[in-house]
């Protein structure tokens, strides 16, 4: 299981990086939103996997070391929410670059350089 | 110690005041009372230092490695103290450069909030709080570098977001990473469980993703490219704030990481930074010379003196450590101050194009001194701040037999020197170009000029009682460089 | 969109929804659960309402703007934080209170719920922020 987990981070990291080479600004996001999964992903997996068991101990568990690593769940639930605002927030400035200048080509984000 | 969380808790009350307040003349005077209590538990906090080496705070009663550990130490203090002055002066100048213009009447709420984030992330003790810490900066950030929605801003934005939302990915990576070798994130239990640890390789994984991500932070020299891309696009008032305070949590972390759990692999880093640390210096004190617009010149000096910064860091001596950190207080004072002094020129004259500007120190001497000050503080010439900052990095240069990076950082103050010189020549002692139209005469009112004259008497104070400050900066620099009463305070029950 | 069916449907999944998001908030602290997906699935039946209706009808609603929802979150965040302080222990300690109430029983009440109720309302009023911003049309 960690094997498939770790080829579908790299993945998620290729697709990725692919996509925020593209010039157009949406795919740039999409491309974050992948990376930012796999980087999810990726602090997931930093404990191991422990199959099949929660990550927090009721008076029914007796052997703290079935339990699953508390830990990285708990990072992984804060990148989430903190991956959650910060796409809403690009996906809201794209909209209104594109509101303002009617493009999505990255090419053209000249004016400020130079 | 529950005022150990002080510096976090008032902006977060100020934040919730804020959202409520609908009129903006009082959050204007809410920011600046605010700024004031700021100031105060800043200081409150520093005089407690005398009679602990590190104030601690293990949130929710979770004892360390378990818990979140806020932990105050002389670094984390005087970095307080220099960013609530910052805070203060950026209040009182946004009282007329923000007013009340369309489009801004949440700045307050987003300023606070990037103070929040900022005086969490130098008083945390724990790298995912760091993390956490570094986002709410980030999303306040994107705010306030985006708000007023002119084209240009937006673009800048976007540039801003770009290479800004890498540096984080990367960051969260390499804590996953480390979490996976060592299973803490706890910065002294990393400390006393990396001190001894002979496997340096795997931990260079992590330590490049981290150096990566807070290079791009701190705009070192082959990722800088958002810092001048974006900074010239808000308002001045926001550009001030951040040439202060963003680039410098990046830097305040890299002196962090770097001096207390990242100490195995010192011959390659060490080399690796002073490489950097002469690259950004050269580079950005270059670029900065064939611009124009008073706000990319400034910018391009951002990074250049990021150089110094990480040249102490490089040397990794407990003088040059200590110059770094004098330097850096010293960088973020004077930095700030000529960015508002710009916003001042650009009220008087419309414009922040030096072409278009002339004649200032015939029409308003006041204003030409005012700039001299942080300008002559930049450039690192006596009695000013910046002269005890470079000599102090220097000395340990040359103690340390480092003389490439020597000379390099000694090269780039002349550059620097040329950069102020042009300003000055073009904008103060210039006749005022004959085609331009002029706005009507500006009357300046207190509170738009108060902020730079507190913050050229800092610099000028700065100088003057380099003696004493010295030796907090070197109190810090001792503290980092002997990590143990770092460790064993926040560790104090654990084995 | 206009339409009698979903209309009807949504006044009546509306109870549905902001139950399992109460239950979910208050469940949190033990089980899975908690103020923000509590939060979330609040702020997904306004999503399914603002579907059925206009946004306007909605603003309505809610008696009170976005923003304020915000505030008051960040208010209840804020007054989870006093017991622990006001007691002297560590900033952020939970505290409990243990109250018999009649019909459900000895009810542990503490810090860490109100905490997930400021979590809950902040979620509420980002998530319906950022759907008011995106979907109003100047």
């Amino acid at each position: 299981m960690e094997i498939l987990l770790s080829a579908l981070t790299g993945l998620l990291y290729a697709g990725g990086v692919y996509l925020i080479l593209r010039r157009s600004i949406l795919k740039f996001i999409i491309g974050i939103i992948f990376m930012s999964n796999a980087t999810n992903l990726l602090v997931f997996l930093s404990a191991g996997i422990v199959p099949g068991q929660p990550a927090f101990v009721d008076d029914t568990m007796k052997d703290a070391e079935l339990m699953a690593d508390p830990l990285p769940q708990a990072l992984v639930l804060t990148a989430i929410v903190i991956g959650f605002g910060i796409v809403v927030f690009t996906i809201a400035l794209k909209y209104k670059f594109f509101k303002t200048t009617s493009t999505d080509d990255q090419d053209q984000l000249t004016n400020t350089d130079a | 110690m529950t005022e150990t969380g002080l510096p976090i808790l008032l902006p977060f009350a100020l934040i919730i005041v804020l959202i409520f307040m609908r009129s903006t003349v009082s959050s204007r005077w809410t920011g600046i009372v605010g700024a004031l209590l700021n100031m105060i538990v800043a200081v409150y906090l520093f005089l407690q230092l005398r009679h602990d080496d590190v104030l601690v705070l293990q949130v929710g009663g979770w004892e360390a490695p378990y818990g979140i550990t806020l932990a105050l130490d002389y670094l984390s203090a005087l970095m307080l103290l220099v960013t609530a002055l910052i805070v203060l002066v950026i209040a009182i100048y946004a009282f007329r450069f923000i007013g009340d213009r369309p489009g801004y009447s949440k700045f307050h709420v987003f300023f606070f909030s990037l103070t929040m984030g900022v005086n969490g992330a130098f008083i945390t003790g724990d790298v995912f709080n760091f993390y956490v810490w570094l986002e709410v900066i980030l999303l306040s950030s994107f705010v306030l570098i985006t708000m007023g929605a002119k084209k240009d801003q937006l673009e800048g934005g976007i540039k801003y977001m770009t290479l800004n939302l890498i540096a984080s990915l990367l960051f969260l990576a390499g804590i996953g990473l480390l979490y996976g070798k060592t299973g803490t994130l706890n910065m002294a239990h990393l400390a006393r469980i990396l001190i001894n640890d002979q496997q340096s390789i795997l931990m260079n994984t992590s330590a490049m993703m981290f150096f990566v991500a807070l290079g791009i932070k701190a705009a070192v020299f082959p990722l800088f490219f958002w810092l001048p891309a974006s900074y010239h696009t808000p308002n001045i008032t926001v550009t001030s704030l951040f040439a202060g305070l963003l680039t410098k949590v990046g830097v305040y972390a890299l002196i962090r990481f770097f001096t207390l759990f990242f100490v195995q692999d010192v011959y390659f880093w060490h080399n690796l930074l002073l490489i950097i640390a002469g690259l950004t210096m050269v580079i950005g004190g270059m670029a900065a010379t064939i611009y124009f617009e008073t706000r990319r010149i400034l910018s391009y000096h951002i990074i250049s003196q990021i150089g110094y910064m990480i040249m102490g860091l490089g040397i990794y001596t407990p003088l040059a450590i200590a110059g770094s950190i004098f330097f850096m207080i010293h960088n973020i004072i004077a930095k700030t101050n000529t960015f508002l002094v710009m916003g001042i020129v650009s009220k008087i004259k419309g414009t922040f194009y030096l072409k278009d500007i002339g004649g200032l120190y015939k029409e308003r001497p006041f204003i030409a001194i005012l700039f001299i000050i942080p300008a002559f503080a930049l450039a690192g010439i006596p009695p000013l701040s910046g002269f005890f900052g470079k000599f102090i990095l220097i000395k340990a240069g040359i103690e340390d037999k480092h003389y490439i990076v020597t000379a390099v950082a000694v090269l780039t103050s002349l550059l620097t020197l040329y950069s102020m010189i042009k300003i000055w020549n073009e904008a103060f002692l210039k006749k005022q170009p004959e085609s331009t139209h002029l706005p009507s005469k500006v009357k300046l009112k207190i509170s738009e000029v108060l902020p730079s004259v507190i913050l050229a008497l800092a610099s000028v104070l700065l100088g003057l009682l380099a003696a004493p400050f010295f030796e907090w900066t070197l109190a810090a620099a001792n503290q980092l460089m002997d990590p143990n009463v770092y460790i064993e305070a926040v560790l104090n029950k654990i084995e | 969109m206009n339409s009698v069916i979903l209309q009807l449907a949504a006044k009546y999944l509306r109870i549905l929804f902001l139950s399992f998001a109460l239950i979910a908030l208050v469940r949190g602290h033990n089980f899975p659960g908690g103020g923000f997906i509590g939060g979330l699935l609040a702020a997904l039946y306004i999503v399914y309402d603002s579907l059925a209706f206009t946004t306007q009808q909605i603003k309505k609603e809610l008696i009170v703007r976005p923003e304020h929802y915000i505030g008051s979150g960040l208010v209840c965040v804020l007054l989870s934080f006093l017991p622990s302080v006001l007691s002297g222990s560590p900033l952020m300690q939970g505290k409990w209170l243990s109250l018999d109430i009649p019909l459900i029983g000895v009810t542990k009440l503490g810090t860490p719920l109100l905490f997930d109720v400021g979590v809950f309302l902040t979620v509420m009023g980002v998530t319906l922020l950022f759907l008011f911003t995106l979907s109003t049309k100047k």
